[in-house]
This record gives C-alpha cells, structure tokens and sequence, in this order.
C-alpha cells in the first residue's frame, strides 16, 4: 500500500524528484486534457513497469535502454489509437503530448530504479502509484488554470454569471503556457515544510 | 527561402521549445547551474536536432504518412502507416544518438570529453523527440525547412538554457525565501523567462 501512497505526497515525481515535467505542462490549461493525460500517463507506467519487470531477467543490460524504450514506446502506441478511436476531440487537443509520454522522465526513472529489480506486482502498483502522484499535480495545476483562465471546470461554467455583469473579467495570463511554471513553483513551496518534519 | 528563413527565426523564439512547450525540461533544470556545462548540453542538443528531425522528416514523407509508399507500386496508394511513427522516430533517435557517440569517441576526443557526457541524456530529452512530432504535424514542403527547424528548435534551446543558467549563478547571492529556495525558485524563473519570450509573438514572419 505504501508503493501507492508514498509518490503522491512525500516522493512525489514532480515536486520532489523534479521528473516528468517535460511533456505534460502544456496540457494543462484545461481540466479535461489534463484528467485524460493523467490517466494515459498512469496506465503506461504501470504497464510498462509490469512488462519490464516480467522479463527483466531477460535483458542485457547494456541494450536495456533500447529495450524499456520500444516497451513503452508500443503502449504510449496502444494509449494514442484507444484515444483517437474514443475520445477524438481530446486527442486532437493533447496532439504531440501523448507521443511525448515515451521520453516523459517519469516512465524511464521508474523503469530504471524500480522495475529492473523488484517483482512485477510491486512494480505494477509502484507504476499506479507513480502515475497518481503525477496526475494528481497535473489536476491541480490545470485546475487553477482552467477556474482562473476560463471560469470553467469540465467545460461548465463555474463563475457566476452576476459576476462577469459586475465587472469581473477572466484572467487571462492563466491561458498562458508561463502560468503553470509558476503554479508548480508555488506548490513546491507550499509542500517543502511538510516533507521536512 | 523566404520561408525557411522565417521557419528557422520563429522556431527559436516564437515556438521556443523550453518556453512554449516546455520541452527538455528534465534536463533544461537538472543542468542549468552553470553556464560552460548549459553550453556543453545545448550545442549538443542543436546537434542531435540538426541530424534526427530531416531523417524522421524523409521518413515520414517517403515511408510513413498516408499514400507515401506509392514509390513503390501504386497499389499501397492508399495505405498509412502512421500509427508507427512514434516507435519509429525513437528508435532513429536512440540509433543515431548511439552512432553519434561512436563516432565522435573515434574522431575527436576533445569534443568527446566536452560532449560525451551528454549524448546518453539526449536520447531521452523529450524536446528531441518532441521537435520530430511537432516537425511531423506541421507538414513541412521540403527537406530544407525540416532542417530550418530542427536547427532554429535547437538554438532556441541552446539561448533559454544558457539564459537561465546565467540567473541560477547569480541568484545563489540573493535572498530567497527558505522554502522557494533551489527548485521552487528554478520555476517560478523559468515561468517569468517565458513571459518575456511571449513578447515575440507579435512578430510576424
């Protein structure tokens, strides 16, 4: 159980190892793509965890890299066709971002410090765990963007109407790409004490 | 040429790699502490751009995208094998990362030391891989303006990297707030770097 909960909080991949930041910003100025990112980058670490970590006995390790990268890369292949067949709209959105998660440093890292010497069921819910701990950041970000930005969530409108009339106007610097550095460089900050005591 | 000129000036600060879509992150926070080693991974990344994303273009056009293979025989007109492109462009990359290394260890080891270190990293960098399917996506005309952009893409890099590096040095004297201090402060940088870089898109090429 600690396998899952430990990368939400106190290892969790993006404020406290610094992984996986790469691909996946830019996904977030909306909830939608951000929730469907989240869950695409979830399902490959868990399964490519579990797959490595099946035939890691197997792998000559000076290929291994080559190895873990035509893995993953058949999943994040796998994750891309379900999401053009069932949700177009938002595959359309995510574009490159979901070929992206083959080189996302998170896939990789587990892969390398976890999957390559522990057994496939631990692997499988270190990948889950993994996977969570960066959705979650990913939901929150977005979820800022999406209320300030838009004065949406989900494509609903949030924000009274009333308040628009009175004069409150949407921010928009939270489109920009920018703002979700920032909001990261925030939830770090607020995050540090905790992981101290 | 006209084009190829403007492909190559917006990529590097239009279309910034780092900024607009913030790709290479890993790398582009792991490495900017100082200026020699930032210069060291960027011109190795400009590197790696100028020779992956013309290969993964021909690739593309001549094997990949819909009705490419009719070279061939007119038969495969209508056949599309573009649900491989991802596996096919990483493994190009990884391989050609890999050749890269040999062959610079072989013929220059001075380069070699300067470089070397940096090649293994490259093959995952996202922005490698990143700049092939954006390549992918824009449907470029010739092979000339996929170079323009795996060059300016590159260069574009190389500035933001060595830019942020520069800050990192000298903001080790200022006062940050404990907590901000190290990654939190990396961001929030990199964040405000980028709202400046937005001041490009109103250039239009």
């Amino acid at each position: 159980m600690n396998l899952i909960t430990a990368p939400l909080r106190k290892a969790n991949p993006i404020t406290v190892l610094i992984l996986g930041i790469c691909s996946s910003l830019a996904v977030t100025a909306k909830l939608k793509p951000a929730i469907v990112m989240a869950l695409s980058v979830t399902v490959v670490t868990a399964l490519s965890n579990l797959v490595i970590s099946l035939i890691r006995k197997g792998i000559p390790s000076k290929i291994r890299i080559i190895v873990q990268l035509i893995v993953v890369a058949t999943l994040v292949i796998l994750v891309d066709q379900f999401l053009k067949a069932f949700m177009y709209d938002v595959s359309k959105q995510l574009s490159v971002f979901v070929g992206l998660i083959i080189t996302n440093c998170i896939v990789m890292g587990r892969l390398e410090a976890f999957a390559m010497s522990h057994a496939p069921w631990e692997s499988f819910l270190d990948g889950i765990g993994n996977g969570l701990g960066y959705g979650l950041i990913l939901v929150i970000v977005a979820f800022f963007r999406d209320l300030f930005g838009s004065g949406t969530l989900l494509g609903y409108q949030v924000i009274p109407q009333g308040l628009y009339d009175f004069g409150y106007v949407n921010n928009g610097l939270m489109i920009l790409p920018p703002m979700a550095l920032i909001i990261i460089g925030i939830i770090i900050w607020l995050q540090k004490p905790e992981e101290e005591k | 040429m006209m084009d190829t000129l403007g492909i190559f000036f917006r990529s590097i600060f239009v279309d910034n790699m780092v900024f607009a879509y913030f790709l290479g992150m890993c790398s582009f926070l792991a490495v900017s502490k100082n200026v020699k080693t930032s210069f060291g991974l960027g011109i190795a990344v400009t590197f790696v751009l100028i020779i992956t994303v013309p290969v993964n273009y021909l690739l593309d056009k001549y094997i990949l995208s819909e009705g490419a293979l009719s070279w061939l025989s007119p038969a495969f007109a209508d056949v599309s094998l573009d649900f491989l492109s991802f596996i096919l462009f990483i493994a190009i990359i990884a391989a050609i990362v890999q050749i890269l290394e040999m062959v610079i260890e072989k013929y220059s080891p001075v380069l070699y030391n300067s470089l070397g270190i940096f090649l293994p990293l490259i093959a995952v960098n996202c922005a490698i891989l990143g700049a092939s399917l954006f390549m992918q996506e824009k449907h470029y005309d010739t092979v000339f303006q996929s170079l323009a952009y795996g060059f300016g893409s590159g260069i574009g890099w190389l500035v933001a990297i060595v830019g942020m590096a520069a800050i990192r040095e000298k903001i080790r004297y200022s006062k940050i707030p404990k907590r901000l201090q190290g990654t939190g402060i990396a961001f929030i940088i990199t964040g405000l770097m980028g709202i400046a870089f937005m001041a490009f898109l109103g250039i239009s090429f």
